[in-house]
């Protein structure tokens, strides 16, 4: 096999693929962007958004309590709530959003607490709406706290102590070293951001260096150079493979320093992020190297097989609609590896994509089974090999080239 | 020189079953002279061709290229064909200069040879102006030259034209005659195929009729004449191939 020959093609679909703007913007430009918008742009404003909705004064419609002044005292001194007195049409004002939420204070509420006669105080709120959730809970915090308070002046009455009604303490405590807890809370995460990117990675190239090809009619100019069928695919392949690893890459390395920006500058309201910030900026050298190394075989699995499915196609748009529904067959499995409780088995280990998102789960938490390690890349190995052979093989077909 | 013998190529349509594109097709090429594939669209004049390019393997029979097999050593004739057509079209993205080199470097030249190579065609073309202009920029005539250097590029002893002015301007059109022409008279063996009559009687050496993949005559222009007593190729032509239209009509 002559390499000079692979060499030249790759070298020359190189400069096509840094020439076209649609490669650079899919394979350069979006991963690069997409994580730094995605994390700090929209996490920003996330965080923007709530920070506003806990600013602003949410009403409060006090329902009762007439009787109760002591409590409907406690409410109205709260914090950032205001009380309003009670009008009809409450539940209405609920839902169109002029009124937060409703309190409801039966008749007679603080005589019954003095008498030990139990009541219940009732909150009226929009469910799922954040800022009746905020006043909510800013209700039901003053209201367990006033119960909080009323148990223990009655046991104090009764010359009780406290652990009476607190026999025991119940506490757990993490075993687990910090990177495998941050690797089972987004170790999944990673293993299929770079299974997904290397397949978007490859796609456009693939389409382009196949169908694009035909549709341009460069094609039969190609074939009608001296290079053997086998040569010119190889170096098609490796441009597509490149494309793959290079997007897969850029993709990791923004959205490590994304969430290491988003974790300097935003506050506790966004702690999962800025959690996910430390553990990314924690993955050391050798995680990252692993999990580009079990990558590396599915990256020639997509590559491949892209290649095979878009060559069947005449034009670039044909190609588009074979392989946009190829995006779903690599989404699925590497969703159910992200699913909790699913975990590496013999079987499993056998199944393409499913098993290096497992995997990469493992390795991003510290774990490295060996065995399994093994058998994962053995088996991808060899489906990226049939992958490639097939896609040699079209390239020699006839009828697959100048398909009409 | 290029030597079909019992040259066929059968495809396999859905619908219409068997299609003989090519059928049983024998002729030779020599060095130093044109030889003119004339025929009507769909008679079998591109998948010959492509045959002889190696862009197409024969299903039966084969052709001798500068005496190398088609079907045993395609890259070898490959490797002594330079091929032409409207459907090769050139790398967009790439400059005139870097598609050039991209197919002298396929061809196995090594740098020194082919930069000069290279400089050499271009200055004979008169492609300096738009040597390092992107494909995607260049005129019509821009275009056709840059094609022409691509197929120049590795020397070939064999030029393989398939309709290469089709579509073109008149000017254009010249330019790739006026070419055709200059294959011949540097000794390389030319042969092309066509649907134009007047490029037949302009060009061609010998001429061969093509129609349903059947090579039905060939010969000189004038043994053609005189076989037919008429002196117009398209009369010629049309005596020819009439016959076995009006017998695929009746079948």
């Amino acid at each position: 096999m002559s390499l000079r020959n692979v060499g030249i093609v790759y070298r020359k679909e190189l400069t096509e693929a840094l020439r076209d703007r649609r490669t650079v913007i899919s394979t350069i430009l979006v991963p690069l962007l997409l994580f730094p918008i995605l994390s700090v742009g929209f996490g920003s404003l996330a965080v923007a958004l709530v920070g506003k909705a806990k600013e602003e004064v949410p009403k409060v419609m006090l329902r009762g309590g007439e009787d109760s002044p002591a409590v409907v005292d406690g409410l109205k001194k709260l914090d950032k709530i205001e009380i309003v007195p009670e009008t009809p049409g409450w539940k209405d004002q609920i839902i169109n959003k002029e009124i937060r939420a409703a309190v409801e204070i039966p008749s007679g509420f603080q005589a019954d607490v003095a008498q030990q006669k139990s009541d219940t105080v009732k909150i009226f709120n929009y469910q799922g709406e954040m800022k009746s959730e905020f006043a909510t809970d800013k209700i039901e915090t003053y209201l367990k706290e006033y119960r909080d308070k009323v148990v223990k002046e009655r046991l104090a009455a009764k010359n009780l102590a406290e652990t009476v009604l607190k026999p025991f303490e119940v506490d757990r405590e993490n075993v687990a070293p910090p990177e495998k807890v941050s690797g089972a809370a987004f170790g999944g995460i990673i293993g299929y951001m770079v299974i997904l990117l290397c397949m978007t990675g490859a796609m456009y190239p693939a389409m382009d260096l196949t169908a694009g090809e035909k549709e341009r009619g460069t094609m039969e100019t190609i074939l009608s150079s001296p290079i053997s069928r086998m040569h010119l695919v190889l170096g098609k392949f490796f441009l597509i493979l490149t494309a793959a690893l290079g997007t897969a890459a850029l993709s990791v390395l923004s959205m490590g320093v994304s969430f290491s920006v988003l974790g300097h500058y935003t506050s506790q309201s966004a702690g999962g992020r800025a959690a996910a910030a430390e553990f990314l900026l924690k993955l050391g050298p050798k995680t990252v190297i692993s999990v580009f190394l079990m990558a590396l075989p599915v990256a020639v699995l997509f590559s491949a097989t892209l290649m095979t499915i878009a060559l069947f196609a005449k034009t670039y748009k044909e190609a588009q609609s074979y392989l946009t529904p190829m995006t779903f067959v690599v989404i699925f499995p590497a969703i159910a590896a992200m699913l909790p409780g699913v975990e590496l088995t013999p079987k499993l280990s056998l199944i393409p994509i499913l098993n290096v998102s497992l995997l990469c789960k493992e390795l991003v938490a510290g774990t490295y089974h060996w065995n399994y390690i093994a058998i994962i890349f053995s088996s991808t190995c060899v489906y990226a090999a049939v992958a490639l052979f097939l896609a040699i093989k079209m390239f020699q077909r006839e009828s697959v080239l100048f398909r009409s | 020189m290029i030597e079909a013998r019992g040259l066929s190529k059968r495809f396999h349509d859905k619908k219409r079953g068997e299609i003989r594109a090519v059928d049983n097709v024998t002729f030779t090429c020599q060095p130093g002279k044109i030889y003119g594939l004339l025929g009507a669209n769909g008679a079998g004049k591109t998948t010959t061709l492509r045959m002889l390019a190696t862009i197409l393997e024969p299903t039966d029979g084969t052709a001798i290229v500068c005496g190398h097999d088609v079907v045993e050593q395609p890259e070898k004739v490959r490797s002594k064909v330079g091929f032409l057509s409207t459907a090769t079209a050139l790398y967009r993205r790439l400059t005139a200069q870097e598609f050039v080199e991209y197919f002298g470097r396929l061809n196995g030249l090594d740098e020194a040879t082919l930069k000069k190579r290279v400089d050499d065609i271009f200055n004979r073309l008169d492609m300096n102006g738009f040597r390092d202009r992107r494909c995607d920029k260049l005129s019509t005539g821009m275009m056709q030259k840059t094609s022409i250097a691509r197929t120049l590029v590795h020397d070939p002893q064999v030029m393989i034209f398939d309709e290469p002015t089709n579509g073109l301007d008149i000017m254009t059109a010249r330019t790739i005659t006026a070419f055709i022409r200059e294959c011949r008279n540097n000794g390389k063996t030319v042969i092309f195929s066509t649907h134009i009559m007047s490029e037949v009687e302009k060009l061609c050496d010998t001429i061969g009729i093509i129609q349903s993949g059947k090579l039905l005559v060939e010969g000189s222009l004038a043994q053609l004449r005189d076989k037919y007593a008429e002196h117009e190729v398209e009369e010629i032509f049309v005596k020819v191939v009439t016959p076995h239209y009006l017998a695929e009509e009746a079948n």
